[in-house]
């Protein structure tokens, strides 16, 4: 404090005179943001480990030790080694590479699906949200309906339509993210529209068109990041789940439910074969789920420090 | 006075519909019930009355934030009812709109120089530096800096923010301001300063002011003329000086008995009205203000009083002035 103090002693008297301008670094949001969200340990560490996923989704085929469909008949479901960190399946095929290789797809399932289903539920909820009567209730009633199928099961049925497939399952999975998206987005824009300073805003004359784009949707943005990187971890999960149950991706493919699917059979005797995809399916979306937690705690305007 | 009034309010409700229960009754809650005014250029016309009286919704009706359940709202020959959308968003560069609370009434994700500059973009006056420079210009008008447009509103104190929002209001150099308790929600002594920042501009700028307020000091100190009203209804209307000098509505008496003097040995008689204010959902029948008035007497409960010109410039909505 002293050392401060001093640091900012004027040098002549003629510069005390006239007042200065505070050059303080502007408190933008973004700053703010970034001063919460440090604070958590929790969500920094999860943070990271999304960032690590994202750059292993990027290179993880280029630094692969083996081939995801490199068969080796020498090793088959042999147990973690030097040469096979997470060991080897049924083929023969080493794990760990087929995880790696297993990341991109997850991501992309899981980042696809949810940013489709986002857009659509951002682009109803909005229009629900503002302008409400009759529309409100026909967008709602239909998200009503979709939230009344368990949400596995609506995609099983989606799938049933579209044939298995991967692009089918970011279909099936955007599809039954759209009414979450449009239900939170709804509440938000209810809560911003009636704020004054959209009323403000209306007073001057302002369009529709400008309230929506520069008032209603920024207020409703932090609230779909959040949910944005939670319903990630949610859709990898039920993208997995779909693989598992043979209607996602297709072995060979080495998607992580598809490989515990694969490796369920040899649960008794090599268990590291559905260990790993396994503990990889659980570690990402946790990671995505506390990242989200951290998120929201830091966005939201309310809790302070 | 020859001089055409630059808004003419006549005749205006505003009546919200409730409905109690799934098959209870249903019903209006008369927010105004029959106001008229009008202003002209370059006064300050006060409106006052206590909370839930309508003066807010009288000037949210001006604003076309609100449409009125009937009457006219006329605005330099303009009926704002009959004029279409864009049209009526032509007229609102002339007529902007101060809010009571500063904390609420900025979005808190913008730049104070966005905020400032959001009418001036609606409008599509200006452009670029143009823009720029004018935000500066507003910035010192009410006098803030021109660095401080880089900010957030959170950055700001409740005076401060009060005065992004005059810059915004003045942007657009409107002709008419309606202040919706503008100072109610600061501090006393931050209250003044912006009175006298709204004075000085209105000799700057020739502006007219539309004063809400539910302070009869800050109200006296700032208009020209002054309206009050009681449960949707303008009970009495006159000039600052006979207004205050001689009250005629009992209402308007008790008010102005209210206002505190500055001198705690000043032995004064206060009319200290009986009960509440009735539901205006309810409203009592004749004149509504008769469950509480000292004077009341049979004709009051049956009949509504005219509101009309008792003295020369004074109108008064009571039985009592009936010759």
């Amino acid at each position: 404090m002293v050392q401060a103090n001093l640091a900012h002693q004027p040098k002549d008297k003629t510069e005390l005179a006239r007042p200065q301008p505070v050059q303080v670094k502007a408190r933008t949001p973004l700053s703010e943001f970034w001063r919460k969200f440090k604070k958590q340990k929790m969500a920094l560490v999860a943070g990271s480990f999304v960032l690590a996923l994202m750059l292993i989704a990027l290179v993880g085929p280029y630094i692969a030790p083996y081939s995801s469909k490199e068969f080796d008949y020498e090793s088959i479901l042999a147990g973690p080694s030097l040469h096979h960190w997470m060991g080897t399946d049924a083929y023969g095929r080493d794990i760990f590479s087929r995880v790696l290789e297993g990341t991109r797809i997850s991501l992309f399932v899981g980042l696809f699906s949810v940013l489709f289903g986002a857009l659509g539920g951002t682009i109803l909820g909005i229009i629900a949200g503002f302008y409400g009567k009759w529309i409100d209730s026909v967008i709602m009633r239909i998200c009503d309906v979709l939230f009344a199928f368990p949400g596995i099961l609506l995609a099983i049925g989606i799938i049933a339509i579209l044939g298995p497939g991967l692009s089918n399952v970011i279909i099936a999975v955007s599809i039954f993210s759209v009414p979450i998206f449009a239900r939170i987005v709804r509440s938000s824009t209810l809560s911003v529209k009636a704020t004054l300073y959209v009323e403000a805003t209306k007073s001057l004359g302002a369009k529709n068109s400008r309230l929506i784009w520069k008032h209603i949707f920024p207020g409703t943005v932090s609230s779909i990041i959040v949910y944005f990187t939670m319903r990630i971890g949610t859709s990898i999960l039920t993208a997995a789940s779909l693989s598992f149950l043979g209607l996602g991706a297709q072995p060979p493919t080495p998607e992580w439910g598809a490989m515990l699917s694969s490796g369920r059979d040899y649960l008794n005797t090599a268990p590291h074969v559905v260990f790993y995809p396994g503990m990889a399916i659980f570690v990402t979306v946790l990671a995505f789920n506390l990242l989200g937690d951290g998120l929201r705690d830091a966005l939201d305007p309310k809790i302070k420090d | 006075m020859t001089v055409a009034p630059l808004i003419e309010v006549k005749n205006i409700k505003k009546y919200f519909p409730y409905k109690k229960g799934l098959f209870g009754k249903k019903g209006f809650v008369k927010a105004v019930d029959g106001v008229s005014f009008s202003v002209n250029k370059g006064e300050t016309f006060g409106l006052v009355g206590e909370s839930g009286c309508g003066k807010s919704t009288t000037g949210r009706m001006i604003m076309n934030l609100l449409e009125p359940t009937e009457g006219a709202i006329i605005f330099e020959g303009h009926d704002l009812g009959s004029l279409n959308e864009n049209e009526v968003r032509d007229l609102r560069k002339d007529f902007q709109m101060i809010f009571q609370d500063p904390y609420a009434s900025l979005n808190p994700r913008m730049r104070v120089k966005e905020i400032i500059a959001e009418p001036l973009v609606i409008h599509g006056l200006l452009n670029g530096k143009q823009r720029e420079k004018r935000v500066h210009e507003l910035l010192e008008v009410v006098g803030l800096s021109s660095y401080h447009g880089e900010r957030y509103p959170h950055e700001f104190s409740g005076g401060q923010r009060q005065r992004i929002g005059i810059a915004r209001a003045l942007a657009v150099n409107p002709k008419l301001i309606i202040a919706d308790e503008p100072v109610s929600a600061l501090d006393v002594s931050i209250q003044s300063q912006i009175l006298n920042l709204l004075q000085d501009l209105q000799e700057e700028f020739g502006l007219t002011y539309v004063f809400i307020a539910h302070d009869l000091s800050v109200v006296e100190h700032i208009s020209s003329r002054i309206g009050v009203m009681y449960l949707g209804r303008m009970v009495e209307l006159a000039d600052k000086d006979s207004l205050y000098e001689e009250p005629l509505h009992p209402y308007t008496q008790s008010l102005i008995s209210a206002v505190p003097i500055p001198n705690p040995r000043i032995k004064r008689e206060r009319i200290v009205l009986q009960g509440d204010i009735p539901s205006p959902s309810n409203p009592p029948s004749g004149c509504t203000f008769h469950t509480r008035c000292p004077f009341v007497t049979d004709l009051c409960k049956s009949q509504i009083p005219a509101f009309k010109e008792t003295r020369p410039g004074h109108f008064t909505a009571c039985h009592l002035y009936n010759d």
